[in-house]
C-alpha cells in the first residue's frame, strides 16, 4: 500500500492525530486507490454495509418493545404491529431486511466465485467472509424462532435436533442447548440473547474483512494485479463512494417495495399462528436463504450424513481457495470454467427450490443428483479444470484491453505466471 | 454463444420455479376464487362501508366462537379502519361486560367495556373454546388473513365453498364439506345463511356480501396498518427515485473526469 504520510493541517488535528491517529485511517479511506473498472457487482460491499446497520438499528428498537418469553412473544411482536409508533414499519424492515441481507451476500459471494476474488493473495478476507456469513446464518435463523409461531417452533425443533445426530453426546447436548427437554422457554430466551450479541459479532468481523481487503486492495473484473495508485485506479472517494451510492438507491428501492407492498411474501403465513408443540404444520420450511442447505441435508436417508452433508457444503467453502487450482483468476479468461460456474448457479437454484418441496419421489432424485453435483464441482470441478483448461490471453493492466491491442500470448503467459 | 445459452437455461429455471410453486400444495382442495379487493395494488384501501358490515357480521356470527384478542375497541374508530365515530366506538364497547379488578377489596368486578379494553373473547380460555365447539380450536381473527395461504382470497373462499360432499367421503357428525378449505373437511358449519344479519345502511345481506364484507373486515384486522404503509411506500419510492436520479448524474459528471464507463 502507497499511503502518503498523512499531516494534519490544524494543529489540534495534528496533536490528536499524533496521539490516535484516526485522521490518517480516515485519509486512508479516502485516498484508497481502487481499480477503475469495477462492475456494479462490486457494490454489494457496502450493500451489505448498510443492510447489516439497518437491522442492528431496527433491531435494537425492536428489542426495546418485543419479550422473550414463551407466553408473551407471540403477542409482545403483534403489539409492535398494532401499538407501537410505526411498529410494522420497524419490524418489516428488520424481517424484510434479514432476506435482502442474504440476498445482497449471495450476490457478493457469487460475485467472488466468478471473477476468482477468493485466489491469493486474498484468502483471508474470503475467510472472514464466509465466517460473516456462517454467523448471518445463525442469527437469521435465531430470529425468525423470536416471533413464536408455528414456523419458529418447528423450525428451531428441527434445526436443534439436528446435534441429537451426533454419536454419543447427540442427545445430552441438544437438551443442552434446548436447557430443557424440548423448545421451550428457555431455548426462546438464550435465543434472544444470541440474537442481539451476534451481529456485534459481525460487525467486528467486518472491520478485519475490510482491513484484509485493504491490503492487498480490490481484485477487479480482469482479475489482474494492478499498480497502486496508477491510471488504472481511481481513489475511493468520490469516485466509488458515489457509485456505490447510486447501487444503494437502487436496491433500496427493491427493499422499500418489498416493506410497503409485500411484507409478507418471503415469509412464511404459518408463522402468524402462535407455536404449538401439539400440532406439526404439514410442512416445516427454513426461511429460503437455507433452503439449498435444506435440500442437502434432507437428501441423505441418514440422519448424521446429511448433517455431516449439510455442514460440509459450507465447509467446502473454507478450503475453496486451494481446490482452485487455476493461475487465472477472473472467469472472463476462462472459457470452461465459466460455463461449470453457470451451471454451479443452476445446481443451487435447483437445490434451494428441492429445498422448499417435500422430500420425496422427483424431487429427491433431483435433490440428490444436486446434491452429488454440489460437491463435485468442487471436488473435481474446480482443481481438475483448473489444470486442464486453456485460458485466454489476459491483458497486461485495465486501460489495456486485450481485445484492442491485439494480444499477444507471450505477454499473456508471463502475466499468468505472476499470478 | 455457449454461455448465452447457459444463461437463458438458467432464466427459464426460474420461470419455471416460479410456475411450479403454484402446483405445489395442491391436495383435493380447489384453488381459492380470486376477488378484486379494493385494498390489494400499491393505492389500495379499504372500502369504509364494507368494514363497517364487515363488523357487523363479525360481531352477529364469528365473535360468538372466534375471538380477536389483539385489537381493541378504539382501533374501530382509528383512520384506516372502520372509522366509526367516536361516539359509536364507545357505544360498542360498552355493549360487553368486561371482567376487571382485582379493587381495593381484592374483588374481581365487571363494569361496561371502554374503548382502550381489547376485544372481548367468547371464552375464558383456548380450553374452554376447543370443548364447546366439538374438540376443534376456533382460531383467533386477529391476524387469520395472514396465517392462511391465500389470504384474503382464501377466507372469502372457505365461507362460500361449503357444499355437499361428493359421492364416497363420508363425513363424521360435526365435520362439513367444503371444497377450498384444506383437506376440505372443517369442523365448523356454514357459519353464514342469507339474511343471517341485517345492514343498517341496507345493502342486500347475501351470503357472499357478507363474506366478502367480513373478509375485508379480517383483512383490516390483521393489516390495520396497510392504508398508512401504501401511502408511506408510494411517498417513499417516489423520494428514493428522485434521489436517485441526481445521485445518478451526479456519478456521470464525477466519472466524467476518468476515461472510464459507469
Amino acid at each position: 500500500m502507497s499511503d502518503q504520510e498523512y499531516i494534519p493541517k490544524s494543529k489540534a488535528g495534528k496533536w490528536f492525530n499524533d496521539r490516535l491517529p484516526l485522521l490518517t485511517l480516515g485519509a486512508h479511506l479516502t485516498d484508497y486507490p481502487t481499480p477503475k473498472n469495477l462492475n456494479y457487482w462490486w457494490t454489494f460491499g457496502g450493500i451489505l454495509t448498510f443492510c447489516l446497520l439497518t437491522q442492528i438499528i431496527t433491531g435494537i428498537v425492536l428489542a426495546m418493545h418485543y419479550v422473550a418469553h414463551a407466553d408473551l412473544a407471540f403477542a409482545s411482536v403483534e403489539h409492535i404491529m398494532r401499538d407501537v409508533n410505526y411498529g410494522w414499519l420497524i419490524r418489516y424492515i428488520h424481517s424484510n431486511g434479514a432476506s435482502m441481507f442474504f440476498l445482497a451476500v449471495y450476490i457478493h459471494i457469487f460475485r467472488s466465485l466468478f471473477y476468482g476474488s477468493y485466489k491469493s493473495p486474498r484468502e483471508v478476507i474470503w475467510i472472514i467472509g464466509l465466517l460473516i456469513y456462517l454467523l448471518m446464518m445463525a442469527a437469521a435463523f435465531m430470529g425468525y424462532v423470536l416471533p413464536w409461531g408455528q414456523m419458529s417452533f418447528w423450525g428451531a425443533t428441527v434445526i436443534t435436533n439436528l446435534f441429537s445426530a451426533i454419536p454419543l453426546v447427540g442427545d445430552s447436548i441438544t437438551t443442552w442447548l434446548w436447557g430443557a427437554y424440548s423448545v421451550d422457554n428457555p431455548t426462546l430466551n438464550r435465543f434472544f440473547s444470541l440474537h442481539y450479541l451476534i451481529p456485534f459479532l459481525i460487525l467486528g468481523l467486518v472491520v478485519l474483512h475490510i482491513w484484509a481487503l485493504h491490503v492487498p486492495g480490490n481484485n477487479n473484473p480482469v482479475g489482474i494485479d494492478i499498480k497502486k495508485p496508477s491510471k488504472d485506479t481511481v481513489p475511493f472517494h468520490p469516485y466509488i463512494t458515489i457509485k456505490d451510492a447510486f447501487a444503494l438507491l437502487m436496491f433500496m428501492i427493491i427493499f422499500a417495495g418489498f416493506v410497503f407492498f409485500s411484507p409478507n411474501v418471503l415469509g412464511h403465513s404459518d408463522n402468524y399462528i402462535p407455536a404449538n408443540p401439539l400440532v406439526t404444520p404439514a410442512h416445516i420450511v427454513p426461511e429460503w436463504y437455507l433452503l439449498p442447505f435444506y435440500a442437502i441435508l434432507r437428501s441423505v436417508p441418514d440422519k448424521l450424513g446429511g448433517v455431516i452433508l449439510m455442514f460440509g457444503a459450507i465447509f467446502i467453502l473454507f478450503v475453496l481457495p486451494w481446490l482452485d487450482t487455476s493461475k487465472v483468476r477472473s472467469a472472463v479468461f476462462r472459457p470452461i470454467y465459466r460455463q461449470f460456474y453457470w451451471i454451479f448457479v443452476l445446481d443451487v437454484l435447483m437445490l434451494g427450490y428441492m429445498g422448499a418441496m417435500p422430500a420425496e419421489g422427483i424431487y429427491l432424485v433431483l435433490a440428490r443428483v444436486g446434491t452429488i453435483y454440489y460437491f463435485a464441482h468442487f471436488i473435481i470441478v474446480m482443481p481438475v479444470v483448473g489444470l486442464l483448461e486453456k485460458t485466454d490471453p489476459i491483458p497486461m493492466s485495465i486501460s489495456e484491453p486485450v481485445l484492442t491491442g491485439g494480444a499477444d500470448p507471450a505477454l499473456a503467459r508471463k502475466d499468468n505466471e505472476k499470478i | 454463444m455457449k454461455r448465452f445459452n447457459i444463461k437463458s437455461l438458467l432464466f427459464i429455471a426460474i420461470l419455471l420455479a416460479a410456475s411450479f410453486n403454484k402446483l405445489y400444495s395442491a391436495g383435493g382442495e380447489t384453488e381459492p376464487l380470486k376477488v378484486d379487493w379494493s385494498f390489494k395494488g400499491i393505492t389500495g384501501k379499504f372500502d369504509r362501508a364494507s368494514l363497517q358490515r364487515g363488523f357487523q357480521v363479525y360481531k352477529e356470527v364469528c365473535s360468538s366462537c372466534h375471538s380477536m384478542q389483539y385489537l381493541s375497541y378504539r382501533n374501530l374508530g382509528e383512520p384506516g379502519g372502520p372509522e366509526f365515530s367516536k361516539q359509536e366506538v364507545k357505544a360498542i364497547a360498552a355493549s360487553v361486560e368486561i371482567t376487571d379488578g382485582p379493587n381495593d377489596q381484592g374483588e374481581m368486578f365487571t363494569r361496561p367495556g371502554r374503548p382502550a379494553d381489547k376485544f372481548k373473547n367468547p371464552y375464558p380460555n383456548v380450553k374452554a373454546s376447543i370443548a364447546a365447539n366439538g374438540g376443534a380450536y376456533p382460531p383467533d381473527m386477529s391476524v387469520l388473513v395472514k396465517a392462511r395461504p391465500g389470504g384474503s382470497n382464501y377466507i372469502y373462499s372457505v365461507l362460500v365453498g361449503y357444499e355437499d360432499p361428493p359421492e364416497g367421503i363420508t363425513l363424521d357428525d360435526g365435520v362439513y364439506y367444503n371444497k377450498y378449505m384444506i383437506g376440505n373437511k372443517i369442523k365448523m358449519s356454514s357459519p353464514l345463511s342469507d339474511d343471517i344479519v341485517e345492514y343498517s345502511d341496507g345493502t342486500q345481506a347475501t351470503v357472499d356480501q357478507m363474506a366478502k364484507d367480513v373478509t375485508t373486515f379480517l383483512s383490516w384486522a390483521a393489516e390495520p396498518e396497510l392504508e398508512e404503509r401504501h401511502r408511506t411506500g408510494v411517498k417513499v419510492i417516489i423520494y428514493l427515485v428522485l434521489l436517485t436520479t441526481l445521485v445518478y448524474l451526479s456519478m456521470k459528471k464525477i466519472w466524467s473526469r476518468v476515461d472510464t464507463e459507469v
